[in-house]
């Protein structure tokens, strides 16, 4: 079978799958998952860049998938004025002393000969500044939390339109990996997966407990969307009429009409970066980054500057990250750092690109909408499955409860399950690299 | 006076917690730091191999203390030990047979097995959530305190009190005993030093009539051991929940690459090295700043930074060992 075949009966294969749902469940959840799939399928695209393109073993996709979340609610939710008033200058000083003295502490690192005097002046430095930093930024965060702790408590963010969130979110996310590629890059492939794990619990740790940025776990609810509301749909004569023209009920209709609305945001912007990946993967560039993974010394030898290709692959690829976390949580509406989960926001995405075929923009996004599906469909499977094992035992049998509530645990056995297999039977994934 | 009561703040509110919690993750990274240096890869499972074990040993705890059970003043739960440790070896010996030796045959690339790892952290975890559930579960019993503080203040009359509780005492006895077995196996006995042997140099182990699968085998007894009591030493001291333990995994890797991965004196430094600087650096050093320097009454808590950043401080010590002695402070090896 030629391989275009092949890929288009892949994607007829998903398609199906998500349409089965859309007759059996509904299409409320179809879309759900079609929307979802979309975002899994930038991401998973992301880190294919990474590790299929280029061999770099990325473990902290949660942490710029955080960071675009973050963007969303620095960019979109309106400021709180009193906040900026009470803190705000506190606040932002201290971040400012916080980044001078790092950036004094690297340039006495690199002017000064290495000896004593170069490590009591980069302590000295580092003390001071962190004492300055808690000193000015501790009276200014109290402030700021003190106002309106049930609603607000936090400095808000710019009041811009949400649509602006995605690429700037892509830009932080871009600009920590700039910051983490400087100094892990250079590491062996298992350290850099190490260092990228922690960096991603770092960030989570962040959005958590600085509460006068994101809430923390108080959740930013209500965050403002690309499209329009549901009620307004409800309320407004052309929607109503064209519902009544179908025949199709007002409340499922308008809901329905805001994921679609989703999607095809969604997939504009999937079409534009695959577009921009394919045109990568085969241009010289993408040719030298291949040849860089598939042989260090050799492509070194040849005069590629390898390190830096490397930075540049980790940031494109932690911006895409960060593009599709941003385009998540507009989709939520929320910003809630307390589900930001390794499992679910690193390793999934991992598991994706593997299905796919890493190093197979095709691959990855299949591998995405392939993935999401099961990580959703999983669990109603697993109850049905259980139900129908234990159809002889009694209704309250303690064994049949404790299994229906365990159902939701199979996910990450099916997954891990998936992983393997590929890797075991078809190293290379569904759609393999050419 | 002052100086005696800030010595017995320092030790109950940093020297023991941080030297039963510094044994817990040096008997985590010593599992990382073996799999390492016989099957040359970081095993992303093994905080999910931890909690295995402590699963299974709760399980029998519970079954014995319906039974009416007990081990005196010490928690039942070191009764029901063995019983993990035999059950987390179980499924690693399966796992090995089924996942990893293919790869291990075909001589995969280190960075395959690591994902491959992730498979299986994947179904491990699955697997703990499955049986026992997401939730927090307490286990440990007996006597609570070998000394409390109510009972050290009245003793000694000082002002701050000292506690010590029963499993912190069992977590660093234990440690000590289990790190004193593992030497004297690698180093004294002869299957110990084949493993040390095929380590350094897997050809040259080869051609001297060293069975490369009987290695291995004793490698997943060994980390079975560690595993679990490491697992079961941290439920007890604090409490088990599954995702906790998932978590585990950056300082026991921050452990066992500061000390030099592979190598397992390394790993017990660097468990201390972590667990010492995590526990001092978000300390509160309030009270104790106020008995050195009664003038001084600082309007903070003195914490350096707080709780919640523990990670960071793990992640910020390996990243420095890493970018100025990448093979850790040990000499590790590199695969």
């Amino acid at each position: 079978m030629n391989s275009t075949l092949k890929t288009t009966a892949l994607f007829l294969v998903v398609t199906t799958l998500i349409a089965i749902t859309g007759a059996m469940q509904s299409w409320n959840s179809a879309l759900l998952i079609v929307n979802m799939g979309l975002v899994s399928a930038i991401m998973s695209l992301g880190l294919n860049l990474q590790w299929g393109f280029a061999g770099l073993f990325n473990v902290g996709v949660m942490g710029f998938v955080a960071l675009g979340g973050l963007a969303t609610v620095l960019i979109s939710m309106p400021p709180v004025h009193e906040a900026w008033r009470v803190g705000g200058v506190h606040v932002m000083t201290a971040l400012f002393i916080g980044v001078l003295t790092i950036a004094i502490a690297i340039v006495v690192f690199r002017r000064i000969p290495k000896g004593s005097l170069r490590t009591t002046l980069l302590i000295v430095i580092l003390v001071v500044g962190f004492v300055t930093y808690r000193a000015i930024l501790d009276p200014g965060v109290a402030a700021v939390e003190a106002i309106n702790p049930t609603i607000t408590g936090n400095l808000g963010g710019l009041g811009l339109p949400v649509l602006l969130a995605w690429p700037v979110g892509g830009l932080l996310a871009a600009t920590a990996a700039w910051f983490i590629g400087k100094t892990a890059l250079g590491l062996r492939s298992d350290y850099l997966a190490i260092a990228t794990l922690g960096i991603a619990e770092i960030l989570i740790a962040v959005l958590k407990h600085e509460d006068w940025l994101t809430r923390g776990v108080k959740n930013i609810i209500g965050l403002p969307r690309p499209v329009p509301y549901e009620v307004d749909l409800q309320n407004s004569p052309w929607f109503i009429e064209m519902v009544q023209d179908y025949g199709f009920e007002l409340a499922a209709a308008s809901s329905f009409y805001v994921k679609v609305n989703y999607s095809l945001l969604f997939t504009v912007i999937l079409v534009i970066l695959l577009i921009m990946a394919q045109l990568a993967l085969k241009s010289p560039w993408g040719r030298m980054i291949r040849a860089i993974r598939d042989n260090e010394v050799a492509a070194e030898a040849m005069g590629k500057d390898v390190t830096k290709r490397h930075l540049q692959i980790f940031i494109l690829g932690s911006a895409i990250c960060g593009i599709a976390g941003a385009m998540m949580t507009t989709l939520d509406g929320q910003l809630t750092p307390g589900s930001y989960q390794p499992l679910r926001f690193t390793f999934l995405i991992w598991v994706m690109v593997i299905l796919g075929g890493s190093g197979n923009n095709f691959g990855a996004v299949l591998g995405g909408f392939l993935i999401w599906f099961l990580w959703v469909q999983v669990e109603p499977i697993g109850l049905f499955l259980i139900d129908l094992l234990t159809a002889g035992l009694a209704e309250d049998s303690a064994i049949r409860e404790h299994l229906r509530q365990s159902a939701a645990h199979m996910r990450l056995l099916t997954m891990g399950l998936i992983l393997l297999l590929v890797l075991r039977f078809a190293p290379r994934g569904l759609i393999p690299e050419k | 006076m002052d100086i005696l009561n800030a010595i017995v703040a320092f030790s109950n509110f940093v020297l023991i917690p941080a030297t039963s919690y510094g044994s817990q993750l040096a008997l985590g990274a010593l599992g990382v730091t073996m799999i390492y240096g016989i099957l040359r890869f970081s095993n992303f499972a093994h905080g999910d191999t931890m909690a295995f074990g402590a699963m299974i040993t709760i399980l029998v705890t519970w079954w014995m203390q319906a039974l009416g059970l007990h081990f005196g003043p010490l928690p039942t739960a070191l009764l029901a030990l063995p019983v993990g440790i035999v059950g987390c070896l179980l499924l690693l010996v399966v796992t090995d047979r089924a996942i990893y030796r293919f790869y291990r045959i075909q001589k995969a690339k280190p960075v395959i097995l690591v994902i491959v790892s992730m498979g299986v952290m994947f179904i491990m975890n699955g697997l703990v959530r499955f049986v026992i559930g997401p939730g927090e579960r307490h286990f440990s019993d007996g006597e609570r305190f070998i000394i409390s503080a109510r009972e050290f203040k009245a003793l000694t009359g000082l002002a701050e009190g000292l506690a010590l509780r029963t499993s912190q005492a069992i977590t660093i006895a234990t440690a000590i005993i289990v790190v004193a077995v593992l030497f004297w196996f690698l180093n004294r006995t002869r299957t110990g030093k084949s493993m040390r042997a095929y380590s350094d140099n897997e050809d040259l182990a080869l051609l001297s009539g060293i069975n490369p699968e009987r290695v291995v085998f004793v490698t997943w007894v060994i980390v079975a051991v560690l595993a679990t009591i490491a697992g079961v030493l941290y439920g007890l001291d604090k409490s088990f929940k599954p995702f906790v333990y998932f978590q585990l995994l950056l300082p026991i890797f921050a452990a066992a690459v500061v000390g030099g991965l592979g190598n397992p004196l390394g790993a017990i430094a660097g468990g201390f090295i972590i667990a010492f600087s995590e526990v001092m650096i978000t300390y509160a050093w309030k009270k104790v700043a106020g008995y050195v320097v009664p003038w001084w009454s600082p309007e903070g808590l003195v914490q350096l930074i707080s709780t919640d950043y523990k990670f960071a401080i793990s992640f910020i010590i390996l990243i420095i060992v890493l970018l100025f002695r990448p093979t850790g402070l040990f000499r590790g090896k590199a695969v």
